[in-house]
């Protein structure tokens, strides 16, 4: 095994809607700057971990730590303070705004500056302002939107819209990333070009934990991959040995996809 | 542009006295000048973050009541035998008061309301209304109940090296509104264009989103609350000392009322829009008196709204800045015309 210090640990994690189990018993690990893929079938509670790894959600039972840090009982904007930024499947952007002012509005854990300062419009809090137009400026290039930094993001395309997420995502400057479903809506080459990004991500050290549906792109861009099937863990794993794993080409994958 | 526009507006405003000369339309402006500074702050809270306060009077009236009992002094027994007497102070240390006193209640009432929000803050802010108006009733030692606080102040500005000027003529009035309007006016374009009216917008456009880049949602919209509610004591201390006499009457919710069709009408989330809007409500009844009945005024009224609302539905100021604006996306064009709400509303 690799000598990667862990990132992030989850321990026998539980949820449970009533009578309804989510996710029955889940325990992984995520070691710093790996990209790790959370898989399986339509409601294997793929987005209830999200959910649970970001605080939107508090487990039934078990834990979650973050860095030597329980997650237990934290606000989600305690956790992002933490690092531990998300995406979403749906709800991706602040639609009324320009993209470059969602990038503000990301940057909102930079931009951190008195109250009465920003009033008055004191020198710090207009240097910590011309940072962060700048700073929106850069991740507006990275996630390759320049063009569209100034139309109203509502009105972008679903496939610019995740990325513009991600900007979002990137602009609260995480030390690890959890992307929801990104690349679902996107073409071929949109999702191309996205692997790419995950990898650019990735190269700066950041973590990246990966629910997604697309198959090829998730066997192309993970270096692990956890299946989650009817609330549990079914298998665990490098890409080639997911695709061969008997089970998880029984439970889920298929043979087109197996093939992949 | 917009700076030519708004240094317009300012200079027209404030040569008003210098040709008006009815005194009656002058005390029109001054009170409508009043609950236009009640409008802005209201319009920080319901164009900004979204949350409605449907008892926004209760802090213009907390101000104009602790406003007007920091000038007047007062001697009242409290449970247990004590007794708390107060003696005058100048008035202008009752706005400084006033301010600070509903600021307060505003954070308890966010504090209270924010974790539930929506509709719910709507309640609890009417309900805050009308549990500070049966007091302003019914604690008859305090606030002589019924019979109105009277002969109440005005303000006295200090000058150093000459004493101070009692502001007692119309005029000396229209300009301390006409100051303490563009004080309110530019503290809200600030906060709203800084990182706390990011947050803000963030929140009232998508709040799982806002909460995940970590924005704190109680915070924020506490501090909206802290300032719009501090905003309106100031308006509220305003009042009092002009008009001169207060009554529970001031918590009415019809005033609450009034402001909200200010802001929706000039347009909420715009900057400029309940200036707009709170002149032009403010001003009609006076324009309407005498061209007709009582009962038709307000039918008059009522029609005029319908009108601004159906030919312009997001407000005055954010519609014809649209218009105006359509081919250009810059910033300063997005800042006028940021309502961004229509969904939410």
């Amino acid at each position: 095994m690799t000598a990667r210090s862990v990132a992030m640990t989850i321990e026998q994690v539980a949820v449970r809607f009533g009578g309804l189990v989510a996710i029955s018993d889940m325990s992984f690990t995520v070691g710093e700057g790996e990209i790790v893929s959370l898989i399986g079938p339509n409601g294997a509670g793929k987005t209830t971990a999200f959910n649970v790894m970001t605080g939107f959600l508090t487990p039934s039972a078990g834990r979650v730590t973050y860095r030597d840090t329980a997650l237990n009982g934290l606000k989600p904007h305690e956790i992002a303070d933490l690092g531990l930024i998300r995406t979403f499947q749906r709800t991706s952007v602040f639609p009324n705004d320009t993209v470059y002012d969602n990038l503000l509005i990301g940057l909102h854990r930079q931009g951190r500056v008195r109250l009465l300062d920003a009033i008055l419009g004191l020198p710090g809090a207009r240097a910590s302002e011309r940072k962060l137009r700048q700073r929106a400026s850069e991740l507006i290039e990275w996630v390759g939107l320049e063009r569209r930094a100034h139309d109203l993001a509502g009105s972008l395309s679903y496939g610019e819209q995740r990325l513009v997420g991600v900007a979002l995502a990137l602009a609260a400057e995480p030390s690890m990333l959890l992307l929801d479903e990104p690349v679902s809506g996107m073409n071929a080459s949109e999702t191309h070009r996205f692997v790419e990004l995950i990898r650019s991500i990735r190269d700066r050290g950041i973590t990246i934990l990966l629910v997604e549906h697309d198959m090829p792109m998730v066997m192309t861009v993970s270096d692990r991959i956890v299946v989650l099937n009817y609330g549990r863990i079914i298998a665990e794993g490098t890409p080639d040995v997911i695709r061969n794993d008997p089970a998880v080409i029984e439970a889920y994958l298929g043979h087109g996809a197996a093939r992949a | 542009m917009r700076i030519v526009v708004t240094i317009l507006a300012v200079a027209a405003l404030a040569s008003v006295p210098l040709w008006l000369r009815d005194p009656y339309l002058l005390n029109a402006l001054i009170t409508t000048g009043i609950f236009v500074i009640g409008a802005m702050s209201l319009n920080l809270l319901l164009g900004f973050t979204g949350q409605l306060s449907l008892g926004h009077i209760a802090f213009f009236g907390i101000g104009a009541y602790v406003s007007a009992l920091t000038s007047l002094g007062f001697d009242v027994g409290l449970p247990g035998g004590f007794r708390v007497v107060h003696e005058p102070w100048p008035p202008i240390i009752g706005l400084v008061f006033a301010i600070l006193a509903a600021g307060l209640c505003g954070y308890f009432v966010g504090l209270l309301s924010f974790r539930v929000r929506g509709a719910y803050f709507v309640i609890v802010t009417i309900s805050f209304a009308e549990v500070v108006r049966l007091v302003a009733l019914n604690w008859v030692e305090l606030t002589q109940g019924p019979l109105a606080l009277t002969n109440i102040p005005s303000i006295a500005l200090p000058l150093p090296g000459f004493g101070e000027l009692t502001l007692r003529t119309k005029m000396q009035n229209y300009y301390l509104v006409l100051v303490v309007a563009l004080i309110a006016y530019l503290l809200i374009a600030r906060l709203v264009r800084s990182h706390f009216g990011r947050a803000m917008r963030g929140l009232m456009e998508n709040e799982t989103l806002a909460v995940s880049v970590g924005i704190d949602v109680t915070r924020t919209l506490t501090l909206a609350a802290v300032i719009s509610a501090a905003i309106a004591g100031a308006a509220g201390s305003l009042y009092a000392h002009y008009i001169r006499i207060i009554d529970p009457e001031v918590f009415a919710f019809i005033n609450t009322v009034t402001m909200v069709i200010m802001v929706i009408s000039g347009g909420k989330g715009s900057l400029a829009g309940p200036v707009v809007g709170g002149l032009i409500f403010g001003l009609l009844p006076v324009a309407l008196r005498p061209v007709m009945a009582p009962e038709a005024q307000w039918i008059a009224y009522g029609g005029v709204l319908m009108a601004i609302l159906f030919v312009l539905p997001r407000g005055i100021v954010p519609s014809l800045a649209q218009r105006l604006t359509k081919r250009r996306s810059s910033t300063a064009a997005l800042a006028l015309t940021e309502t961004g709400i229509e969904e939410r509303a």
